[in-house]
Parts: structure tokens; C-alpha cells; sequence
């Protein structure tokens, strides 16, 4: 099984494809519509600003593919930014639309905490968990975000707080995403990504 | 359930080589990057940070061919800088495996630097370094390796480079460092109760109480030592085990 990467320029594409490696899973980075249609499972990272990714996507004309091949069923992880992608909108730009595979809008966390919310923090189990699955419930995983799905009872299967609770991991039929950054989660990270993995085998 | 402490080992590189600074003269050697980052990454740091201290033109492919070594090595975020003067100063050292970009003496010169990255990149990945020095009742921020005056109010700084666009402050108490009499706690609570961003508490570091009482007193979210890890004087999996059983809340390795 292969994991395509979908690269739209974003600065964790090569820390995503160094922590399959070491699992062992092959990859490939893709910008073009056909190989995006062709995936046998997708993994979107992102970091940064909303709008350069959901720009990227339309720029590239890659949304349509992409759309078509989650609705085909093809496994799919959306990481940080590319779990905000799933959402209607996002108050980081709020003229753009997002994927709208998920219901409402992605918000500012808070501004009575520091932000960016920035550092190791621990999940709310919500319900059981395929992408959790044998990581220790304390576990601590790494953020760097000021927004995020403040509209948690939806398909959150864990949250996190800063804040405000948000949704820190989504499970949704083939739909995966994850608020943090799995690649920099050291141990957990690594065994989140492999569940992954398995998954979509 | 809250956000974690974090201890983040520094390497001061001289292009391929960390170095350790005394009195910022004599440089000795103190390891390969990519040796000691594999070390920090298994003992439970939280992220790594790489200073390129030599930060001239003609090294910038040693460290960037160092950045690529030690990120290969991780599985914990990491900052680069030293140097980076422009735009595509920071690009190279992303594209080389860096999560966040730190610039100091460049930003002093040219604050709408902090901007530029902070919209490239996003503010998560701009770490502003500021050298504090303290003189009569406030801050001076001080530049290049902290041996000049800037003549500027290192905490007015600091709210400015928020509001330029950068998502962390590494502060670096020009007193305390190389001293090992513990951090500043003074100038972190100041800056750190000031700025809505992460601050990283940096300089004279030794002892696990030094980091007891920066996260406590110092209200810092993260703590920023060299020399006490490279020399093995401090592991971080002990020092994580001693603020543990301080109540301080620290990501224990497993």
C-alpha cells in the first residue's frame, strides 16, 4: 500500500514522509489531479495559514479529485491544517470555502489563553478509536494551531482543550484527521500514523 | 489536562560542528548535530533547537546540509536560525527540515521581517529571539550574540514582535547566560505575563530547580538549556522525573 501526499507547498510534507518511512510504508508526493485520482489512500498535511492550502487546492484544481476519491471511500488523514480543511469555512479566511465534509466552521481558539496553542497536550476520549488505538489515554501529542473545529459533537472521537474544548481527532466512515502533528508526536505520533496505515491497508 | 512544560535542548552549531561558547571567545567543540539530536530526540525532549552561531554567507550550505541531518534524526518539532536575514533565508532552512524559523538581529533591523515570515509560514513558525540585558530598571535588547546595545526596551519589542506576526519569543537573559546561576526569573515573568504568545526562558541553566522555579515563577511555557545536556551533566528523562514530582506538568517519556 502506498500513501499519497497530497504537497501543495506546505512545510511538514517532507517531516509526513520521513515519519512513513520509518515506519516502513512507502509515499509519494503529488500535485496533480490524476495521481490524486489514482491514490489508494491520501494524507493531507498542512500547516501554516488556512488560505494557502484551500487556494492551493482550487489553484491546482485538485479539490474536485480529491473529493471524488474520499467519496469513493479511499482512506483519507488530514493532519492540522488539512483536518481544518474538512470543515465549511474557517474564521482564519473567512471569503474561502473549505471541503464541507464535516458541519460548521473552524474558529479562533480563545483569546484568554496563549496562542498559538503551541506545545504537547493530552486528548478527551470521546468515543473508542481506531487511530488511538494502543496509545496510552494520557499520551501527549504535539500542537502548533491558533484555530481550530470548536464544534465538537459532531464526529470527534477525541478533544482537546485550550481554551475552549475542540476536536482533536475525527473518525468518519474513511475520513481520519488530527488537530496535532502525528509526524512530531515522537512514540504516540508514530503509532497513530501506523494504525493509520493499517487501516487503510 | 493542560499543555505541557517544555525542555528543549540547544545546539550551537558552527556549521557541521555544535559548539560550546565560553565568554564567547574560545569555542570548543561539543559533538556531531545529528549524534546528540538523536540523543535529546530518545530522552524525551520536547523539541530541539539549532543555532547557527557562525551565521556567515559562506557556511549557510554546511548548516543547512546540518539542519537536513539532525531533522532525519527527529520526531519531536525543530527551530532553526542564526543568519537568516531574508525571506528566502528562512525558505532554504524550512525546505531543509525546520519547523519554525527563529531571527533575531535581522528583525531588529528590519521588524517587517517578523511579518513577512509570519504570513509565509504562519505565526506558529516564527520564533522571535530577543537578548535581554538588564539596565537600571528595564531591559535593553541587545544584538549580534548579545555583545551590542540596540537601544530598545526589550518587553516593547516583544509586544511589537507579537503584533508583527511572530508565535513564540525565545528569551535569553544576556546576564544569566554561560553563568549557570539559574534563569532570569525577573525579566521571563515580565515578558511572559505581557505577550500572548509562548515565551521559551533561556540562559543559566543548571540545576532542576532552576526549571522548577522558571515554570513556576517565571510563568515560562518552555525552558531552553545547552551545555548542561550536551556535557551530560543533566539528562532530560531525570529532569522531567524531578518537575513531575514537583506537580509541574511535563511530558514523561515512555
Amino acid at each position: 500500500m502506498n500513501v499519497t501526499l497530497i504537497d501543495y507547498g506546505a512545510g511538514n510534507v517532507a517531516s509526513v514522509e520521513r515519519a512513513l518511512q520509518r515506519l516502513g510504508a512507502g509515499s509519494q508526493r503529488s500535485h496533480s489531479p490524476e495521481c490524486i485520482a489514482k491514490a489508494e489512500a491520501l494524507l493531507l498535511p498542512g500547516v501554516g495559514h488556512y488560505a494557502a492550502l484551500i487556494r492551493a487546492l482550487d489553484e491546482r484544481a485538485l479539490r474536485a479529485p480529491l473529493l471524488d476519491a474520499i467519496r469513493r471511500g479511499v482512506p483519507f488523514l488530514g493532519v492540522c491544517l488539512g483536518l481544518q480543511a474538512l470543515y465549511e469555512t474557517s474564521e482564519e479566511a473567512p471569503e474561502l470555502t473549505g471541503l464541507r465534509l464535516l458541519p460548521g466552521p473552524v474558529r479562533s481558539l480563545p483569546s484568554t489563553v496563549k496562542l498559538p496553542h503551541m506545545g504537547w497536550n493530552q486528548l478527551k476520549l470521546a468515543r473508542s478509536s481506531r487511530l488511538l488505538d494502543g496509545i496510552s489515554s494520557d499520551a501527549y501529542f504535539y500542537f502548533a494551531h491558533s484555530f481550530a473545529a470548536t464544534n465538537t459533537d459532531g464526529d470527534a472521537v477525541a478533544l482537546c482543550n485550550h481554551g475552549s474544548d475542540f476536536a482533536a481527532v475525527i473518525e468518519k466512515e474513511n475520513i481520519f484527521a488530527v488537530q496535532f502533528h502525528p509526524e512530531k508526536s515522537a512514540g504516540a505520533g508514530a503509532r497513530l500514523l501506523q494504525n493509520f496505515l493499517r487501516i487503510a491497508a | 489536562m493542560s499543555l505541557a512544560h517544555r525542555i528543549i535542548p540547544c545546539l550551537d552549531t558552527d556549521g557541521a560542528r555544535v559548539v560550546k561558547g565560553v565568554n564567547f571567545v574560545a569555542l570548543r567543540d561539543a559533538g556531531d548535530p545529528a549524534v546528540l539530536a538523536a540523543r535529546y530526540n530518545a530522552d524525551g525532549a520536547d523539541e530541539l533547537v539549532v543555532l547557527d552561531i557562525a551565521a556567515s554567507r559562506d557556511r549557510r550550505p554546511t548548516f543547512l546540509e546540518t539542519i537536513r541531518r539532525v531533522a532525519a534524526e527527529l520526531a519531536i518539532p525543530l527551530t532553526a536560525g542564526g543568519g537568516i536575514r531574508t525571506l528566502d533565508d528562512a525558505r532554504s532552512v524550512v525546505r531543509a527540515g525546520a519547523d519554525k524559523v527563529t531571527v533575531n538581529t535581522a528583525a531588529v533591523a528590519r521588524p517587517e521581517l517578523i511579518s513577512e515570515l509570519s504570513r509565509e509560514f504562519g505565526a506558529q513558525a516564527v520564533v522571535l529571539a530577543i537578548d535581554a540585558k538588564r539596565v537600571n530598571d528595564h531591559w535593553d535588547v541587545m544584538v549580534r550574540g548579545g555583545r551590542e546595545s540596540a537601544n530598545r526596551d526589550a518587553l516593547a519589542w516583544a509586544l511589537q514582535g507579537v503584533e508583527l506576526g511572530a508565535g513564540e519569543i525565545l528569551l535569553t537573559s544576556v546576564d544569566r547566560d554561560g553563568t549557570q546561576l539559574g534563569f532570569d526569573t525577573p525579566l521571563t515573568v515580565v515578558i511572559s505575563c505581557a505577550v500572548t504568545v509562548p515565551v521559551i526562558a533561556s540562559g543559566g541553566a543548571k540545576l532542576p530547580e532552576h526549571f522548577a522555579q522558571i515554570f513556576s515563577d517565571g510563568a515560562a511555557d518552555a525552558a531552553l538549556a545547552a551545555s548542561i545536556f550536551h556535557d551530560n551533566m543533566q539528562s532530560i528523562r531525570e529532569l522531567k522525573r524531578y518537575l513531575a514530582g514537583r506537580n509541574i506538568e511535563v511530558r514523561l517519556p515512555c
